[in-house]
Formats: structure tokens, C-alpha cells, sequence
């Protein structure tokens, strides 16, 4: 393995400064192809983001021109407006509980099924990583069914408890090999100082595991942020929707009101971009340590 | 990370004496004991969780699918395979499963040449690559649901892309982007691939940085031409990454929901109905929960089969791979 932490440590540009000498005679093309496609990608979002600038009136004139004048008012409006906070709040709340749990009990599994030797552990191990093959989303009535009997309906909980639940295997499946690649000598050496299973796995095996860690928190976290199915399910009072329920009824209630859509909309895009930009490298290495696990 | 605490697991280093390796039997009784419980601390909270709300609705749901539904919340009378069989006689979720196939089948074929081809680009020195990169792979990572706000805005009748395509001179080839019966599917086509060919990009560009840069080098001292080192040396290299993207490409497109739901709710008449708003149109909707959990066990063993298939066939050729190492 290592693949999680070969990437994570690789970044851009190792693979490409053994060629440095090549230059491509295709660079021409390649920006341009590049440009066109990445301009497809970016398009789409600045115009929600310029037009959010716009009154209704200008964005029907013409959607396509610059705001002439910038109009700062939908924005304004927006964020002094507890109906972006507050699912802002709620979806912060749930995407934290959900990554507690998923990162504390994912560690404690992966721990267990990468560092004892006993009957039925890969048993257990593919008991799990099957779970990689449950769609959340077609799993979102039974999970409804079950959240009516035992009284989670319209609470965070009814959220964040399945969302961990789900996010597990794939935590489990990146963790494992990262921790049984960790030298059994640090083990033996930490038994031999005196230290128990549980002291080994606590003061060294998890700080040595951390961009493993991060990386599977930034996956729960952001797979919590955007999931839309189970909080439309569970909630039904509007004061505990999270974000992207908020977005997708805001513009339900207010469809005339185009600008003010594209306001809230472009606001509630920035946590996740930001979050993105922040961790990107653990994202990417996430997805690819999982696909190389 | 979060984990801390829990001082009191921890002996502390000095007073402890490492025990003498061959010591007496009932003496190794207690670190077996010990041990037995450290396995089940560390296990049980993670395994109750997983069991409780991934596996247990599903098997529930197998079960309450056999009945009929009296009201809510009560189970009706036993009815067997009957709701299964409804499920799958009905016209409307017939052609929901044949869209997430074309879905399926149009994300191969459109976002795995796009990111493929993307990512061999970028691989390349080119100035500006890391941020060419995270533009292309900011949609993935946003909210589905505000991307479809957006698109929503975006396709509008008068809305952003048609006064672009007037302006461009392409006026008469404007449609009803979302109201057309015979377009609706093709353009939430193209809304799934501007969010997801980011995600095939950065995987195939991850498996590109793989690849020892020496073997094309050794590849173009033997006389190939770029093109034939990116065929037959390249292509075949980033086999094992293709065939996961392919898995989980499939797996998403069978559970499409979100950016369906907010832009068509499945309509016009069903025309872009997929089968996860199939489950929630006729399951929740109505609250017809046991036709709808048998609707919810058969997306979810078209996936299992799907996977299990692509297990036997495809995965195994690979050494590596978290599935292939799970599953085989």
C-alpha cells in the first residue's frame, strides 16, 4: 500500500520534473483544449456568483453583461438573514458529529482489524468494506422507517448517525492498510518501554497516522455538507434544515425572485469551495487511497 | 485526532516491567482476557453503528417489502413477493431503471474520454497546471444540490444560456431544456457530467503520477512515438484506476437523485425519472412503505449484483485495489 501516503506526500509535479527537458510541441493545443474545457467548468459559477451582483431587472434585460451597477443588496440581504445562518449552523453541527464519530470509531476498528491477529478478522474486515456497496440514497426509505421506531425523525442525530454509519467502510478500507504498514519494531519497542496495546495505539500509531486521518475527515465532512436525500427525509421542521435543503427551498419559496436566489445560492457555495481549496490535497489523496487502498 | 483522553488506559512507562516471555499459563489467562477486551472496545461501538443503520434497514426493509401497509406506521398482512413483483411490473419504474442505464452508459462513455483525456493533458508541464486542476474538480466537490439550483437558473426558458446562444447567433436551436419530454434526459446528461468528470480527472490523473515517467522515456529510446507510448504503455498501466472509476461511476449513476429532484422532480411525465425518485415519489410520497421498501431492496440489489458481477469479471485482474482486496 502506502498509495495513501505516497500521493499525500507526492503532490503535484514530482512524475514531471524527471521531463523537464521534453518540451511538448503540443502546448498550444493543450492550453487550449484545457482552457475550453475548464472554461465549461467555471462559467456556470461565475455567472451565479456575477449575477447574484444584479437586480431582477438586469438580470432579465441580459443575464450575460456585467452588473452595471454592481448591486450589493442581495447579498446583503442573505447574510443578515437567519435563513442562511442557521441551516449554515445546523449543516456545520451535523457534518461535525458525523466526523467525530466516523474518525474516532473508524480509527478504533481500523486499529483492531490492522494490529491483532484473531479468528474471523478479515471476515469482519469484508463485512465492512461490503458496506462500500450501500447507496446511501436507496437505503434512505428503510433508513427513514427505522428512524420513525426509534424517535430520531426531525432531529440532527437522524443525520449524522446514518451519515457516520455510511461513511465508515470507506474510512475503515483507507485506515487499515495506512495502520498495518506503521513498522511492528515501533510496536515492540513501545511494548518493551512499557507501554500497553492501548497507550501504543493512543501516544504513537495515531499521531503517526494523522494525514491518514485528515484525509478520511475531510471525506465525512464533506460527504455530510452535501448530502441532500436523508436531511429532506428527516426533517420537516424548516429551522433544523441544513444547507443544501435551505438552497433547494429557498428557491421553491422565492422562484420569482431570481436574484436573490442566485445570491443565497453562490453564498452557500463558498463553505464548500473554501473548504476544498483548503483541503484539496486530502481529498484527492483520499480518493485515490481508496480507489489503491 | 479527536481520540485523546483516556489516561487511565495508559500505564505509565516506568513502573512497568515487561513481562518474562514463557510465563506460567494462568499467568497468560489474564493478557488473553485483557486482550479480548481491548478487541471488543475498539470494535463494538464501530460494528454497532455500521450494523444498525447500513445493514439492518436494508434486511428490514426486506422484510416490511413483503407486506402490505395498512397506514402508517403498521405493518399490513403478509403478501410475499407481491409488492417486489408490482415494483417490477410497473411501466414507470421500468423506464426510471432504463434512465439510470443510460445515465450509466452516457458517464461512461462521455466523462471517461473527458477525464481521461483531461488528465494527460494535465500531466504535461504546463504553467498554471495545479489551478487548471482545481477548477475542474471544484463542481464535485460542491453540494448537488446547489449545483442544481443553479443549472436550474442557468436553463431557464430566457434564462443565462439561451440569451448566450441568441447572442452567438444560435437562437433557433434553443429548446425547453427541462420541459422537453424528448430532451429533459439529455440535458440532465449534461448537468451530471459538469459536475462529475472533475472526480474521473483527478483519479486517472492520480494513477498517471503512478507511472514511472522511465518507462515512456525508455518506450521513446526504442523509437515509439508519443501517441504509441501513451496506447500501448500508458493506456494500459492506468487499467487498474479506469476499471475503479468505472465501478464507482456505475454505483453513482444507479443512485442518482438530487440534481434530478430539484430540476424536474422526475418530470415531465416521468421522462427523467430516475430510481432513487422513483423510491421517493411512490414509496415516500404515498406513503405506501412496504411497496416502497421493496423498491428500495431491489435498487439495492441491482447495485449488489452489478458489484458482485464486477467483481468476478473485471476487478479480479487486478492485484491491488481496496475492493479486490476485500472482496477476493
Amino acid at each position: 500500500m502506502s498509495d495513501v501516503s505516497t500521493i499525500l506526500a507526492a503532490g503535484p509535479g514530482t512524475q514531471s520534473r524527471r521531463r523537464r527537458r521534453r518540451v511538448s510541441p503540443l502546448t498550444p493545443v493543450t492550453y487550449l483544449t484545457a482552457l475550453v474545457l475548464v472554461g465549461v467548468t467555471v462559467v456556470p459559477l461565475l455567472f451565479v456568483f456575477v449575477d447574484g451582483f444584479k437586480s431582477n431587472a438586469q438580470i432579465n434585460s441580459s443575464a450575460t453583461a456585467l452588473p452595471h451597477p454592481w448591486v450589493t443588496g442581495n447579498y446583503a440581504q442573505i447574510l443578515t438573514s437567519a435563513a442562511f445562518w442557521q441551516p449554515l449552523e445546523n449543516s456545520a453541527v451535523i457534518a461535525a458529529i458525523a466526523t467525530v464519530l466516523v474518525v474516532v470509531l473508524g480509527a478504533m476498528a481500523a486499529f483492531a482489524l490492522s494490529r491483532y491477529a484473531f479468528r474471523g478478522r478479515e471476515g469482519l474486515f469484508l463485512l465492512f468494506a461490503v458496506g462500500l456497496l450501500f447507496p446511501i440514497n436507496a437505503a434512505a426509505l428503510p433508513l427513514y422507517l427505522m428512524l420513525d421506531k426509534i424517535g430520531l425523525l426531525d432531529s440532527p442525530l437522524g443525520v449524522a448517525l446514518p451519515e457516520a454509519a455510511f461513511g465508515l467502510p470507506i474510512t475503515i478500507v483507507i485506515l487499515r492498510p495506512f495502520m498495518r504498514e506503521i513498522p511492528g519494531e515501533l510496536e515492540d519497542a513501545a511494548v518493551v518501554d512499557g507501554a500497553t496495546r492501548i497507550g501504543f495505539f493512543l501516544r504513537i500509531l495515531l499521531p503517526l497516522s494523522r494525514p491518514a486521518l485528515v484525509t478520511v475527515a475531510v471525506l465525512a465532512f464533506v460527504q455530510s455538507w452535501n448530502q441532500y436525500l436523508i436531511p429532506l427525509l428527516v426533517f420537516t421542521s424548516q429551522g433544523r434544515f441544513t444547507l443544501p435543503l435551505a438552497v433547494a427551498n429557498f428557491q421553491t419559496q422565492y422562484a420569482q425572485n431570481t436574484a436573490s436566489i442566485l445570491a443565497f445560492t453562490a453564498l452557500s457555495m463558498l463553505p464548500a469551495l473554501g473548504c476544498f481549496i483548503f483541503a484539496q490535497r486530502h481529498l484527492v489523496g483520499g480518493f485515490t487511497g481508496a480507489v489503491k487502498g | 485526532m479527536a481520540v485523546a483522553g483516556d489516561k487511565d488506559l495508559d500505564v505509565p512507562r516506568a513502573e512497568l516491567v515487561p513481562a518474562p516471555r514463557a510465563a506460567a499459563p494462568s499467568r497468560r489467562a489474564r493478557p488473553r482476557l485483557r486482550r479480548r477486551t481491548e478487541l471488543v472496545v475498539l470494535l463494538a461501538p464501530a460494528l454497532a453503528l455500521f450494523v444498525g443503520f447500513v445493514l439492518l434497514p436494508i434486511v428490514l426493509a426486506a422484510w416490511d417489502g413483503m407486506h402490505k401497509w395498512t397506514g402508517f406506521g403498521s405493518l399490513g398482512p403478509f403478501a410475499g413477493l407481491y409488492n417486489y413483483r408490482l415494483v417490477l411490473s410497473d411501466p414507470v419504474f421500468r423506464e426510471s431503471f432504463v434512465h439510470n442505464v443510460i445515465i450509466v452508459i452516457a458517464s461512461i462513455v462521455i466523462q471517461l474520454p473527458l477525464g481521461l483525456g483531461m488528465a494527460l493533458l494535465l500531466n504535461r508541464r504546463i504553467r498554471g497546471r495545479a489551478f487548471l486542476r482545481t477548477l475542474a474538480f471544484a463542481p464535485f466537490v460542491l453540494p448537488y444540490a446547489t449545483t442544481a439550483v443553479m443549472w436550474l437558473l442557468l436553463l431557464q426558458p430566457g434564462g443565462f444560456l439561451d440569451q448566450v446562444m441568441k447572442a452567438a447567433g444560435l437562437g433557433g436551436l434553443i429548446q425547453l431544456w427541462l420541459a422537453n419530454l424528448h430532451l429533459v434526459l439529455y440535458t440532465m446528461i449534461v448537468v451530471l457530467t459538469w459536475q462529475f468528470f472533475g472526480f474521473a480527472m483527478i483519479l486517472m490523473l492520480a494513477g498517471l503520477q503512478g507511472i514511472p515517467a522511465e518507462l515512456r522515456e525508455a518506450a521513446a529510446l526504442d523509437g515509439a512515438s508519443g501517441w504509441q507510448a501513451t496506447w500501448r504503455i500508458t493506456l494500459p498501466l492506468l487499467g487498474p484506476t479506469i476499471r475503479i472509476w468505472l465501478f464507482l461511476s456505475v454505483v453513482g449513476s444507479l443512485q442518482v437523485f438530487d440534481q434530478v429532484w430539484i430540476m424536474t422532480g422526475g418530470g415531465p411525465a416521468n421522462a427523467s425519472s430516475t430510481m432513487v425518485t422513483y423510491l421517493v415519489q411512490h414509496g415516500f410520497q404515498s406513503y405506501e412503505f412496504g411497496y416502497g421498501s421493496a423498491v428500495a431492496v431491489i435498487i439495492f440489489l441491482i447495485c449488489f449484483i452489478f458489484a458482485l458481477l464486477y467483481q468476478r469479471f473485471v476487478l479480479r485482474r487486478d492485484t491491488r485495489g481496496a475492493l479486490t482486496r476485500a472482496v477476493g
